[in-house]
Parts: structure tokens; C-alpha cells; sequence
């Protein structure tokens, strides 16, 4: 299967089947005909807004909000007191100022005791405007007695740092998962410790230690989060439209959190302004939202703005890591051991799978052959906004790749050896799949050196050494960066992935209409990933109906069957699955049907291009169309066929899928100003089938200018006092199309064994395997200077401190 | 991000703006282009009780040619100033400096009087107003008068403009013959603020630099004229080598501020590296 399949052409020009084909959302996108949370409006709707706390750790004595209530147009402020007192029917903690997260820990919905981050929800009015709204909060009085906040992850694990959730009676800032651990492990640490031990013992073998941060970064989609919530007295039906990346995942846990009747919730989740993981989690302004509509009886609309967005919602990264690799001096990699600091923030509000406490992290032995490692991920509370999720979440597999391709570059230098040569030496070979990492995943299926090579051949690789070391003689400083990367995506086989109990398969609909169009009915949620299309294709594929007459519903769990949503590059893997499933079932079902018309047996027919025929007499056929309406009309079906034409499935991944790629960065740095300019940028991607290229290569682009963002600019700082530096996008820096180069993308196609069409899922790649390959090109740019390492953001004013070889620290505003 | 409740007023005269200027007591604010009023209403880091909308006020619009210098419009917009004929020609440094502010879509609405009125730190124009010697004539209740650039710019977002006067126009002295002219405006993105911005007018001739003049954005609350560069560029060689000790001290008597972009010890070296290249570039050299 390779993605140049010639497949025919539906009379409106679209393939029928896999190829380019123009999204048909962008139709209303770019007439401006979207529908997002915010353009709706329901009659007799009111507007929220939430106090926040300015600062990162206070006592709250006292709230007054006697003020706020007398300003006409105000119908009711509520605070965490009021929450407080209202008594909650579940095991999910007592009473409705707090609410579970993700990860099984507890977050407050308004303060009641104590602020935890700045920007922390404190009180929330609802008015009869969004004016309104915003002018009564000025007029909330409360009385805070700051404290000390606890910025620094290390700070935070020192003895004597203050308290954080002293409310769940806690003696020091660690995090309990679920199963009651501190800290969590994965692969072999006994022999790990011996590998790395044995080489420091011979003189054959280098051992390299690097500690490298993964600063905290905000995936500041386009669209802040917020919701429109209607409970109606009258049914006792709660309709809730909301920025949502999995609505059935949140309507099951507004049943638990509020205690309300699952049947009588429904989640819409319209059109969405990119999600990266911002709108996985459920944040308490969509609760309050719902508090509102209560406590008013009145739609009640909650949308945030840029800088709530950037304060409170979830974060990224903010992980500290130490890794040490062991190799003989010929370049064979031996073992990798990883340490890590994961900074929670207040409230411990990843969303992982319930048995990966630190997400798919331990991926982290990455794309090369060696049977020793190990990682130890230690998290804590801080006083900073919660969430963790976010950012093309991948389940922090992005740090992953981040820092084993650090740590094979720092091998490289090490050994003075060329980075691609070293790679090249330990890449796991075509004959190794399906391979068991030492961590424990099972790779399906990889030609990693094919894919290095074509990467390395579209960048001309030797020739920009050439260039470099001609430069380098004259006072120029290019870099050349490499990546390989591999993620484990599409979670997952529900015998062990969960997210709060709630399994990880999809459920699907399809149903052909008498007149042979379609509709099908997904369980997941596009953010811009373009599922109206691709899944069409899908479904044009398998049965031969034109993707224009394929209705694909989302995002509506009153019209969609239970799934967990699109986030870490699911979606392909699992629901897309589940649409070729369903699909089969369909075309099973119109054999049977196609048989009883034609007078022969199933057996005595043959599926092609979209119609069952007699075998060897293709003129004695059945169209899926044809077969559609007879299903539906008069002909006498065999027993235990039944009529019309439709089917349901629930699939559930036998594994992960684990898409690849190599890239490669070209940067130029300007030693007076530390300016760096990124020139090329080479993406080689293997995602398995492609079902509709153009489609890849936009989210490859995005991740691409993510990473670029990731690697240069984006950060969400802090000052000692706990104020949030990256509050707004004069400091929270985003790249445009003038600091990304025009991407030179490849691709080769190997599909994945298990998955019923071969595609692997491809939204993250380029956000996990970019921002390693521009990292290490501006360090391979500063080499000369000494530089082995530097941490993101790579800011000019850190690069001119690292060419001086002064320490650089980016997640403090510190000197 | 929603402003608190005002009134709006749109005079069409320039006696009648600052009439409703003089009413509103000390609490009222112009709008020109809001490109920075607005941000700051909505941020609500500003609560006027009036807004007095000068865009449709005619005798603030436009740039002439005034024999040996030229004056423009305090509500003429970023983009019609860099693409006026008579700036282009007269005084090439702002329009290169103004090209190099914000975007497209902010440089049709954001006004040259409305960026120096403003006086952000940051702000690219108020360095070339400087550097240029220029004047701004200001009207308020007692009548007109003018201020040289060198006395206008006070503070943080702070000029010597009462809380009453408008800025009418400003006047840039025509240079003449025998001057090179270059903004150099370091970004972190393309449409970004300037981390430091230099404005820089050069002099040559017979092989001499005879006279320079330098502004720099962002090297202060508000911005300085790099006086030992200027004078040790009188005379010098147009050789790389003079200007760069020339510039060397560029970060002399400057105040720069540490921010999440950048920390005082790089803006001061910014000045520098800056500097040496905008006289290079102004002086072909
Ligand atoms: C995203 C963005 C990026 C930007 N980037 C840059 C940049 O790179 N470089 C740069 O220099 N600028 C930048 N700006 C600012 C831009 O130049 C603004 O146009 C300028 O600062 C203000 O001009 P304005 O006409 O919009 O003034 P307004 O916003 O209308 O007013 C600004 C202030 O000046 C006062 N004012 C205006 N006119 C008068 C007057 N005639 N008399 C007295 N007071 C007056 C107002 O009361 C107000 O206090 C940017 C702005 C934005 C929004």
C-alpha cells in the first residue's frame, strides 16, 4: 500500500479512497461560517466571569461580596463558601468546590481556603452582560494574607518549603498517584545501573551525563477555553456547548461531579479553534458554567480571555530531567538512565492512562538498539497553574524524544563523531519489528534506516558539513540539527489504558441511507485535524461511496456512540480503525444482500470498486448504492439477514501504533546578537498509509512551527514573587510564517501490522520530533564556542549568555 | 480584556478637541489610531471618562513640504507616512523606522503623533524624532507651542505634554545633501517590538564620517541620543574598524531595564553590536 495508489475519481473530483482531497470544513472556515462556542447564543442567555487570585500562594480570610451583588445588572456571585455548602452525592470528594481531575487528585473550583497559582479561581459573577460581569469584579473584596509560594520544583522537595495542599493533610509537595507511589519507574534499573557502572570501569566506553529542561510551555490555541451551559428545569436536561477535546470522556465526569443523570447531559463540542491538549481536561470555569445555570435557571456563557487562557489553563511540560548514556567508544549505545522532576503545578491535573502516571515518558530509549534502561520520574506540587496535558499532549512523549536525541547528540561530541554516522550505528533494523523496548513497548513496525537516509539525502547532509566547515573558517556559525524520533500513539488497548476508570476504544456508526449516501458517527473530536474529510475517505475506501455523499457527525454525544476523544494522536489509531471496521461490516452485510438480489451465494461473489459482482462476470453486479435501496425495499432477505443497511462496532487497539520520522535543521546563528535563523527544515515522516496526504503534511507543518516556536521563543515564566511572565503574546512569543522556513517534507509509507488500513496517526509527530532537531542545530551552530548544551527557549539573549559560557536558567526570571 | 464604561466624542476641529479635553477635567484620553489606547482600555490599566476620537479632525492629517523642514500631521497613519513622497525624500530615516513598525493592518490604523504622544519605551519612532532634532507643536487651552523632541520624551510613557494639549504636528529639519540614513530594530519575531532599536543619520564626506546622529529605542524609559558615538564619529574614518570603536560605547549614560526578553547586560550589548551596524549600513560603508 504506498500513498501514490491510483484509486478512481467521484464525479466531484475526490478520490474515492485514500489521496489529496481539500477539507470540506474549510468551506465554512474560511467564509467565515464556523461555529464555535462562542458564537452561540441561546435566548435569555447570561454571562460569567471568574474573579482570579493575583497571587501564586494566600490565605483567603475572607470574601465580601456585598458590592459586587448591588451593581444593577448583577444576578449572583458565587464563591467557594457557597460551593461549599452544597453536599455532593458521590465518592469523588464531599461537596462541590472541589472536583476530581484526571489523574484521581482533587482541584478546587473556587478557593476556599487557601489560593494555590495566580490566576486561581476565586469567585464567579453572573450578569446580564459580559460588561457587567467584568466591572463586578472589581467590586470583590477579598482579604488575602500571602505566603510563600513555591515556584522552583527543587525548592519545592527541599525540607521546610511551605505546604501546598495542606487541605489533603499533606506533610511535604510530592504527588501520590492512584496506586499510592511517590515516585514512578519503568525498565530495568538493576541492570541499568551495572551497564552504566561497567562502562565508566573500561576505558573502551564514554558515559555522558546531561541535565536538560523541558521548560513549561502553553499550547495557546487560537480559541480560548469556555462553555454555554443550560440547565432546563422543565426536562432536567443540562445541554452543555463547550470547548471540549473529548465531550463523552467530560459528559461522564459531570455526571460524577455533579451528581446529575448521565441521560440528561449533553455535551456539544462544536466547532473547536485548536485543541494541542488546552481542552483535555475540565476546568472549573465550564463547572462553574453549569453552577450558574442552576443557581439562575438562564443559559449561562463563560468564555475566557487571552490572558486567562495563558495563566490558568493546562500547561506543558516543566520537566527537569538528568540523563546519563553509556557507549562503547565505537559508538554502540549501551544504556540510558533517566532521572526527572516533573513540576505538577497545584493540583495534579495530567490526564494520562491511569497505569502511566508520567504519561508514555519511558518511551524514552528511542529509536536505537541497546537493552538497558531505565527512568525515575518524581512529581510535584508547585504554586503554578495546573494541567499538564496540553501541547500536542502526546503523553510526554515529547520529552521524551527531547531528551534522548539530546543525550545522543552530547554522545556524539563526546565521541567526536558525526551525529548521523552515530545514529545510524544504532537504529533498530527492519528485522527487529515487532520489538520490545526495554521499557516495555512493543514497536510494530519501522525501516528507520531508510527513512534516515531519504531525510539525510533531501538535506544534502554532506554538503552542508561542506558548507559549515567553510563557514566556520570564516566566522560563520551554521548548525545542523538531526532527529529520529519514535512516539507510541493511539491509547490504547483498554485491558490497561484508562483515563479515570473510562477505557480507551472508540465506538462508531455508520449508516447507508436508502440512497446509498452516508452518514457516520464518530466518537472523537476534531480541533483542525480534519476528520469531516479523512474520515469520509475512510469509509470511500472500504465501500466505494463517493466521500461527498459521507455525512461524518462529531462532536455531539447525543448524536455520536461513547469514545474517548481526540488528544496524543489518537484518533487514526483508534477511531479511524473503527470507521474501517464498521465499514467491513457494512460491506459484509450488502454481500449477503447483493447475493439474495443476484439469485447465488455470498461465497460466489467479489468486492471491486465499490460493488459486489458474480466472480468472473462482473457484468451480474450490485452497486453499494443499489444494494443500499434494496436493503431498504422489498427484497426477500435470507434468514438472519435483517433489513436497511447499517452497523456499530466498538474497537478497541490491540496496541499502540508508532509512528517515526527523521528530521533535519538547518539554523544560522548571529554571534553578535544570538538571533537565530532557522533556513531549512527537512521533515521525513512515516505515519504508515497516508490516507489523505495534503491533510499529513498540514499537520506536519504545525508541528513544525510548534516546535520552532518550542525550541526558540515559547515560555511561561515566573518571578520569585510567583508572578506569571507569559500572560499575554507580548511575552508568551508564538512563531509566524516569518521565523519558519519553507518545510521541505518527505515520507515513506510503513503501515502498521495491526491496524485495519495500516495508518499509525501523525498529529504530534513534528510537534515531538522538531524541537530536538532545532535545538541541536543551534548547538552544533555554538560548538565552536564550547557549548555542549543550552535549554529552550533558545532566546538570543540565552544563546549570547551560552556562547559566553555563562549558566542560563529559563524557567525563572532570575539572574 | 473588556474596558470599563466611557463616553465618546468625535470632534471634528482642533479647538473643539481640546474644549472636551479642558471638560473632561484630567480624566480625559485621545484616540487616535487606538493601537496602544486600546490594549490599555481593555486591560483596564486605563479608565478614562471620556474618549475623544481625533481621526476625523482634518487639520491633523497629512505631511507638508515647509521649505527647510517638514511637518506631518500628528494623525497621519504609519502607513501614509512611509509612503509620502516628501517624507521619503526628506527624511528617509522615519520612513524606514516606521516601516519596521508592528504590521500592515496596525500601520493603516496606528498614527506617527499617536506613537510619540504615547512615548513607549519601546516605541521605534520617538528615537528617530530625537535623532532628527525634531520639533512637536502642541495645542491646549492657552494657545499653541512647541517642544524640541530632546525635552518632550520624560519618562515611561510620560512626555511634558499637559493633561489639556493635543499634539498637532511635528516638524523634522530637512538635512540636506551628503547624509545616509538606517534604522536597525532588533526583534525576536518579525512583527515584534524592538528588544533595542538604533536610528541612526550619517554625514561623509572624502572618505570622513563629518557628522552622525544616533537614537536608540529602548535603552531607557525613554530614549537617548548615544552622544560619545555621535562625537567620536565626527572625523573618523568611514572604516569598519573606527566605527566599531565608535561604537563601543554606545551602552554609555543609557539606562536599559531587564524584562522577560532580554536583561539589562544584553540590551547594553545589543546597543553596540546595533549601532556599529546602523552606521555601517547609514554610511555605506
Ligand atoms: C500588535 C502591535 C504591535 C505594535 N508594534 C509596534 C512596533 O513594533 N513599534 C512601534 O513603534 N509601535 C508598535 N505598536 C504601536 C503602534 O505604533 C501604535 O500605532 C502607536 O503606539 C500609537 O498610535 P495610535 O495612533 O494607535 O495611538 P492611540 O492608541 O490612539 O493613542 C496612544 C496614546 O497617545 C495619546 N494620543 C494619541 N494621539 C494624541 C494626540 N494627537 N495628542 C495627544 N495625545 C495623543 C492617546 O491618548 C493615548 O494615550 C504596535 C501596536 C500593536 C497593537
Amino acid at each position: 500500500m504506498t500513498a501514490v495508489e491510483e484509486v478512481p475519481l467521484s464525479p466531484a473530483g475526490n478520490p474515492i479512497g485514500f489521496g489529496n482531497m481539500k477539507r470540506v470544513e474549510d468551506q465554512r472556515f474560511v467564509r467565515g461560517h464556523g461555529n464555535y462556542v462562542d458564537d452561540v447564543s441561546l435566548p435569555g442567555m447570561v454571562h460569567g466571569a471568574i474573579l482570579r487570585s493575583p497571587f501564586a500562594h494566600a490565605r483567603i480570610n475572607g470574601i465580601d461580596t456585598s458590592r459586587a451583588e448591588q451593581l444593577p445588572g448583577v444576578l449572583a456571585v458565587i464563591t467557594g463558601k457557597v460551593l461549599e455548602g452544597i453536599p455532593r452525592p458521590d465518592l469523588l470528594g464531599d461537596n462541590f468546590a472541589w472536583m476530581p481531575t484526571l489523574s484521581y487528585d482533587t482541584q478546587a473550583v473556587l478557593a476556599t481556603d487557601k489560593v494555590r497559582f495566580q490566576g486561581q479561581e476565586v469567585a464567579f459573577v453572573i450578569a446580564t452582560d459580559r460588561y457587567i460581569a467584568k466591572d463586578a469584579l472589581e467590586l470583590i473584596d477579598v482579604d488575602y494574607e500571602p505566603l510563600e509560594p513555591v515556584m522552583d520544583a527543587k525548592r519545592a522537595m527541599e525540607p521546610g518549603a511551605p505546604i501546598i495542599r495542606d487541605d489533603k493533610g499533606q506533610q511535604d509537595n510530592s504527588i501520590t498517584d492512584v496506586h499510592g507511589h511517590k515516585d514512578w519507574e519503568s525498565g530495568n534499573a538493576i541492570g541499568t545501573a551495572e551497564a552504566i557502572a561497567a562502562a565508566q570501569a573500561d576505558p573502551d566506553c564514554v558515559v555522558v551525563t546531561q541535565e536538560v529542561m523541558y521548560p513549561r510551555v502553553h499550547p495557546a490555541p487560537m480559541e480560548t477555553c469556555g462553555s454555554v451551559a443550560f440547565l432546563d428545569k422543565v426536562t432536567g436536561q443540562l445541554t452543555l456547548y463547550t470547548t471540549s477535546q473529548a465531550p463523552h470522556a467530560h459528559r461522564t465526569v459531570y455526571a460524577m461531579v455533579a451528581g446529575l443523570p448521565e441521560h440528561k447531559i449533553r455535551v456539544i463540542s462544536p466547532d473547536i479553534g485548536g485543541g494541542f491538549g488546552n481542552k483535555v481536561g475540565i476546568y472549573p470555569g465550564y463547572v462553574l458554567s453549569i453552577v450558574g445555570s442552576i443557581v439562575t435557571g438562564k443559559p449561562v456563557k463563560w468564555m475566557e480571555d487571552r490572558n486567562e487562557n495563558l495563566t490558568s489553563t493546562s500547561f506543558a511540560r516543566d520537566y527537569h530531567m538528568t540523563g546519563t548514556i553509556a557507549a562503547t567508544k565505537e559508538g554502540k549505545i549501551l544504556a540510558v538512565d533517566v532521572d526527572v522532576l516533573a513540576d505538577h503545578g497545584a493540583f495534579n491535573g495530567v490526564a494520562q492512562p491511569t497505569n502511566y502516571p508520567a504519561g508514555f515518558f519511558h518511551i524514552f530509549s528511542g529509536s536505537y538498539d541497546y537493552p538497558n534502561a531505565h527512568c525515575k520520574v518524581t512529581p510535584v506540587y508547585t504554586n503554578k497553574a495546573p494541567g499538564g496535558v496540553a501541547y500536542a499532549c502526546s503523553f510526554r512523549i515529547t520529552e521524551a524524544v527531547y531528551l534522548i536525541e539530546r543525550l545522543v547528540d552530547c554522545l556524539a561530541a563526546e565521541l567526536g563523531m558525526d551525529p548521523a554516522e552515530l545514529r545510524l550505528k544504532n537504529l533498530l533494523r527492519p528485522e527487529q519489528f515487532p520489538y520490545t523496548s526495554p521499557t516495555g513497548w512493543v514497536y510494530d513496525s519501522g525501516q528507520y534506516e531508510n527513512t534516515m537516509r531519504l531525510a539525510l539525502e533531501m538535506a544534502d547532509y554532506d554538503q552542508l558539513r561542506r558548507e559549515q566547515a567553510e563557514k566556520r573558517a570564516r566566522g560563520e556559525y551554521m548548525g545542523i540539527g538531526l532527529s529520529f524520533f519514535t512516539e507510541g500513539v493511539g491509547a490504547g488497548p483498554r485491558k490497561d489504558m484508562d483515563i479515570l476508570g473510562l477505557g480507551m476504544a472508540d465506538g462508531i456508526e455508520l449508516r447507508v441511507h436508502p440512497t446509498g449516501k452516508a452518514v457516520l458517527r464518530l466518537s472523537v473530536q476534531s480541533q483542525g485535524q480534519a476528520h469531516e474529510t479523512t474520515y469520509a475517505q475512510i469509509v470511500a475506501h472500504e465501500l466505494g461511496i463517493p466521500p461527498e455523499d459521507i455525512e461524518v457527525v462529531h462532536g455531539d454525544t447525543d448524536q455520536t456512540p461513547f469514545g474517548l476523544g481526540t488528544y496524543g494522536s489518537r484518533s487514526t489509531p483508534v477511531s479511524g480503525a473503527a470507521a474501517a471496521v464498521v465499514s467491513r461490516k457494512v460491506k459484509d452485510k450488502a454481500r449477503q444482500i447483493a447475493a439474495a438480489a443476484l439469485e447465488c451465494s455470498p461465497d460466489d461473489l467479489e468486492w471491486q470498486l465499490g460493488q459486489w459482482h458474480v466472480k468472473g462476470d462482473p457484468e451480474r453486479a450490485k452497486t453499494i448504492q443499489e444494494i443500499a435501496l434494496l436493503s431498504h425495499g422489498s427484497l426477500e432477505l435470507p434468514d438472519g439477514v435483517e433489513g436497511h443497511l447499517e452497523a456499530t462496532t466498538v474497537y478497541n487497539p490491540p496496541n499502540l501504533t508508532y509512528p517515526y520520522g527523521c528530521y533535519v535543521c538547518v539554523v544560522d546563528v548571529d554571534p553578535g546578537t544570538g538571533q537565530v535563523k532557522v533556513r531549512r527544515f527537512i521533515a521525513v515522516d512515516d505515519c504508515g498509509t497516508r490516507i489523505n496526504p495534503m491533510v499529513v503534511e498540514g499537520q506536519v507543518h504545525g508541528g513544525i512551527a510548534d516546535g520552532i516556536g518550542m525550541a526558540l521563543m515559547e515560555l511561561i515564566a515566573f518571578d520569585e514573587d510567583g508572578n506569571c511572565l507569559g500572560g499575554s503574546f507580548m511575552d508568551y512569543l508564538l512563531p509566524t510564517s516569518m521565523e519558519c522556513p519553507d518545510y521541505e517534507l518527505g515520507e515513506t509509507v510503513t503501515p502498521s501490522p495491526h491496524h485495519p488500513i495500516g495508518a499509525k496517526g501523525v498529529g504530534e509527530s513534528a510537534t515531538v520530533g522538531s524541537p530536538p532537531a532545532v535545538v541541536n542545530a543551534v548547538i552544533d551552530a555554538i560548538s565552536p564556542f564550547g557549548v555542549r548544551h543550552a535549554d529552550m527557549p533558545l532566546t538570543p539573549a540565552n544563546v549570547w549568555r551560552a556562547i559566553q559560557g555563562r549558566p542560563v536558567r529559563v524557567d525563572m526570571a532570575v539572574e | 480584556m473588556i474596558p470599563i464604561a466611557f463616553d465618546y466624542v468625535r470632534p471634528t476641529t482642533i479647538p473643539e478637541a481640546v474644549a472636551a479635553l479642558v471638560a473632561s477635567g484630567e480624566d480625559g484620553k485621545i484616540l487616535a489610531g487606538g493601537q496602544s489606547l486600546m490594549p490599555v482600555l481593555r486591560l483596564r490599566m486605563a479608565a478614562p471618562s471620556v474618549v475623544i476620537d481625533c481621526s476625523e479632525i482634518a487639520d491633523l492629517q497629512g505631511v507638508r513640504d515647509d521649505g527647510n523642514s517638514i511637518v506631518i500631521g500628528a494623525g497621519t497613519t504609519h502607513h501614509d507616512v512611509m509612503n509620502s513622497p516628501i517624507v521619503k525624500e526628506h527624511s528617509p530615516l522615519l520612513a524606514m523606522a516606521t516601516a519596521t513598525v508592528a504590521d500592515p493592518a496596525i500601520r493603516h490604523r496606528g498614527t506617527l503623533g499617536g506613537a510619540l504622544a504615547h512615548a513607549d519605551p519601546a516605541g521605534d519612532l520617538p528615537a528617530v524624532a530625537l535623532a532628527l532634532d525634531g520639533v512637536l507643536s502642541v495645542t491646549g487651552p492657552n494657545g499653541s507651542r512647541d517642544i524640541a523632541a530632546a525635552d518632550f520624551f520624560t519618562d515611561y510613557f510620560t512626555t511634558s505634554m499637559a493633561e489639556d494639549e493635543i499634539l498637532v504636528s511635528v516638524t523634522l529639519p530637512k538635512l540636506g545633501a551628503g547624509w545616509g540614513y538606517h534604522y536597525e530594530k532588533f526583534q525576536r519575531t518579525a512583527q515584534g517590538w524592538a528588544i533595542v532599536g538604533v536610528a541612526a543619520a550619517v554625514h561623509r564626506s572624502n572618505g570622513n564620517i563629518t557628522a552622525a546622529r544616533i537614537g536608540l529605542t529602548n535603552m531607557a524609559p525613554s530614549p537617548v541620543r548615544a552622544s560619545s558615538v555621535e562625537t567620536a564619529l565626527s572625523g573618523a574614518d568611514a572604516t569598519v574598524k573606527a566605527v566599531g570603536d565608535a561604537a563601543a560605547s554606545a551602552a554609555d549614560g543609557t539606562r536599559a531595564t531587564s524584562d522577560l526578553h532580554a536583561a539589562a547586560d544584553y540590551r547594553e550589548h545589543l546597543a553596540r553590536v546595533i549601532t556599529k551596524r546602523a552606521v555601517l549600513t547609514a554610511g555605506g560603508i
